[in-house]
């Protein structure tokens, strides 16, 4: 019995763990009752896997077994690997005891389609509702609706879940046609307006009734494959913002193709594009949080990210004219662009400036990167490094002159280059 | 000038803080009494804790800075830093000084104000870690016991957290280093010494202590852990970024396996997948 439980939460475990969402945050669940748990404001990473990766929720997939066979999935019908399903018991049985031991913040529950798409839905509600109902967990939890799932199941997942998922995974229709010919666009984004509308609905009748049930109030978000197909980053990019302002979407989460097949209809790659989708996911949080644009960052005469320097680097140095801004008179969202200066040390710029002017030495102090944005500050009308570059070298100085900070990530992905070269 | 001393307890401090100023002798030094060191040229004060006077200054504290910033300071006695009583104390006389007309939360050119918000942020990185490391066994019977190494006294900040969330079940999380605890029976928390330096890791518990489905769960959460991981991904520079090594003593999931990880076969690539390791 042992055995079993654990060589499906091996394999279950195995094939969902190519979804990365992992978010446990913005939900609003209190412990009202003296049942179990809490899923309110900021999550929490209870663990980090070898690759470094959040480990916050319980997230496993029902079953693999599927009817379908979309060609960059492990599960895929046609794919030659383990198969196991979990009953309800003991999805509820795992969240139960894992959450009760602070392993987890709550779950996110996923399935391959078993023999249709209802009959799979209908058993991860019966779930969710049970953990919510019988079990009283008020822990986080994460639903990915089955495609082609009816409405009344999904506003039903809704009611219990925090948040709901439909997931695109590729960037276009003409690569879904291709990748995975079972599935269509329109078959996803109906689900996501309909829990849109949903969620939408609920915030305005719980303004006027108090105790209106909450549906999915963390919101939904959605995954993009990234890598598997052509789309550039551009295209990436503004399908994204079209979906935080069309559908209201909480996040959308970048997957690099991690290779699983040598199917001819997908790349042959060598190790999946880490640093792309590290970039994807600066440029999505400066799209969300630093006031971007998506047309800021990337436009169609430059719909690749620069690997090597991030996006807000690389959009300093193509507008080199709006630059250099004083830190003692310049806008806060002005100042949150230069390059080296994060959220934390704009904040205290704006704040502290108001006390007293300003020296280099403050700025170092308050967490400022010096190295970087010495090239885009000046100090009571000073400049701080007042020889001139051009973009070029500029940009050679910042990545390769003394004291240059590179992320955990991209270091990693160079000492790898540099053994392969 | 003064070198106070005082019992080394947040009550003891805010004492000292009112003697300060009814005296009107700036300090030199403010050291709990086991660790002072006398001044050669000051004289040595000692301050007897008083509740009704602390009580007086925490509350009078509100007239020169927000609730926020007086949190703060907690949190920098809560730091255990050598000088904390002196950063404290420096901050509490800017506040003073600027008669609570001017905000000085907010001044970051100053040395003592920028202190203390860092310090504030240690603290809070310190607490949510603990609030994400700690890791329960349950016993026999049905507690829900943890060990915890935090490096500053975070004990006291967790405890609404944990009170809120595990509401259902009894628990106990014992700071090892600190050597006491915090105990929920299911109506209250309160904090807990222990006589002897027990219980120890809580993983050295005897077995026969432990609930008997206890190593099951331990044995899933590892597998869980393992399977979870994405080996074409592997980055241990990022991982030990994100759980420091002097946090994985209390991690079950980073303790030695029983039996080997096997993973799963899911690839069906013909070319030799082992140069993807
Ligand atoms: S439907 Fe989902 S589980 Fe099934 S093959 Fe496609 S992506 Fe994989």
């Amino acid at each position: 019995m042992n055995e079993r439980i654990q060589e499906k939460l091996s394999i279950l475990a195995d094939a969902a763990k190519y979804d990365v969402s992992c978010s446990s945050s913005g939900g609003k669940r209190k412990n009202e009752n003296k049942g179990l748990g809490n899923a309110e404001g900021m999550g929490i990473c209870h663990s980090y896997t070898e690759d470094g990766r959040c480990v916050s929720l319980l997230k496993i997939l029902l079953t693999n077994y599927c009817i379908f066979d979309c060609a960059y999935c492990v599960s895929r019908r046609s794919n030659d690997v383990k198969r196991a399903a979990f009953t309800v018991d003991e999805v509820v049985d795992l969240t139960m005891n894992f959450y009760r031991r602070n392993y987890i913040e709550g779950l996110f529950l996923s399935s391959g389609i078993f023999k249709d798409s209802d009959y799979t839905m209908e058993r991860l509600v019966r779930i969710v509702k049970k953990l919510r109902t019988e079990h009283k967990f008020n822990g986080y939890i994460h639903v990915k609706t089955i495609p082609g799932a009816s409405p009344e199941l999904i506003a039903e997942a809704g009611l219990y879940a925090d948040r709901l998922s439909v997931n695109i995974e590729l960037p276009s229709e003409l690569s879904l046609q291709n990748l995975a010919p079972e599935k269509n666009y329109k078959e996803i984004l109906t689900p996501m307006k309909q829990i849109h509308q949903g969620i939408v609905q609920n915030k305005e009748e719980k303004a006027l009734f108090k105790k209106v049930p909450a549906f999915a109030a963390a919101g939904q978000s959605t995954q993009l494959i990234v890598g598997a197909s052509d789309e550039n980053d551009h295209q990436i990019l503004q399908l994204s913002d079209s979906l935080y302002k069309g559908y209201g979407l909480k996040r959308v989460y970048y997957s690099g193709y991690v290779p699983v097949t040598d199917d001819a209809r997908l790349p042959q790659l060598t190790r999946p594009p880490v640093i792309r989708e590290h970039r994807l996911y600066q440029s999505d949080w400066l799209i969300r949080f630093y006031g971007f644009q998506a047309d800021e960052i990337l436009d169609p005469q430059h719909p690749h990210l620069d690997l090597e320097i991030d996006p807000k680097l690389a959009w300093a140095l193509r507008n080199r004219h709006v630059f250099p801004v004083d830190v003692q008179t310049a806008d806060y969202e002005m100042i949150l662009r230069v390059p080296g200066v994060g959220a934390r040390s704009a904040k205290r710029i704006v704040a502290a400036r108001r006390f007293a002017p300003l020296t280099l030495d403050h700025l170092h102090k308050f967490g400022v990167v010096l190295k970087r944005a010495k090239f885009f500050l000046t100090c009571r009308g000073q400049a701080l490094d007042s020889r001139e570059y051009d973009e070029q070298s500029l940009r050679r100085q910042i990545l390769f002159g003394s004291g240059a900070v590179r992320s955990a990530l991209v270091t990693q992905q160079l000492d790898l280059f540099a053994q392969a070269s | 000038m003064h070198d106070y001393t005082y019992d080394g307890s947040f009550d003891g401090l805010l004492t000292v803080l009112l003697e300060m100023y009814e005296r009107k002798t700036p300090p030199n030094s403010i050291q709990p009494a086991d660790a002072a060191q006398g001044g050669l040229f000051t004289a040595t004060v000692p301050i007897a804790t008083s509740e009704e006077k602390a009580a007086r200054v925490w509350q009078g504290l509100l007239k020169y800075m927000d609730k926020e910033a007086r949190t703060r300071l907690y949190h920098v006695f809560l730091s255990e830093r050598a000088d904390r009583e002196i950063i404290i104390c420096r901050y509490v006389q800017l506040a003073v000084e600027a008669k609570g007309r001017v905000d000085i939360s907010e001044n970051y050119t100053n040395d003592s104000v920028r202190l203390v918000a860092d310090i504030d942020k240690q603290m809070f990185r310190e607490k949510h870690r603990m609030e994400a490391f700690v890791r329960f066994e349950k016993t026999q019977d049905e507690l829900f016991h943890a060990t915890i190494e935090p490096d500053f006294d975070v004990l006291p900040l967790i405890a609404p957290h944990f009170t809120k969330r595990y509401a259902d079940q009894r628990w106990l999380i014992f700071d090892r280093r600190r050597g006491y605890g915090l105990y929920y029976d299911l109506h209250r928390t309160d904090i807990v010494q222990f006589e002897e330096k027990a219980p120890q890791r809580s993983t050295d518990m005897s077995a026969t202590v432990l609930d008997e489905r206890e190593p099951l769960f331990r044995l899933l959460w590892q597998t869980y852990f393992d399977h979870a991981n994405i080996p074409e991904r592997r980055n241990m520079k990022l991982h030990r970024r994100h759980i420091p090594l002097r946090y994985w003593r209390y991690l079950s999931e980073k303790q030695p396996r029983e039996t080997r990880f096997q993973p799963i076969k899911n690839k069906t690539l013909t070319k030799d997948s082992s140069q993807l390791q």
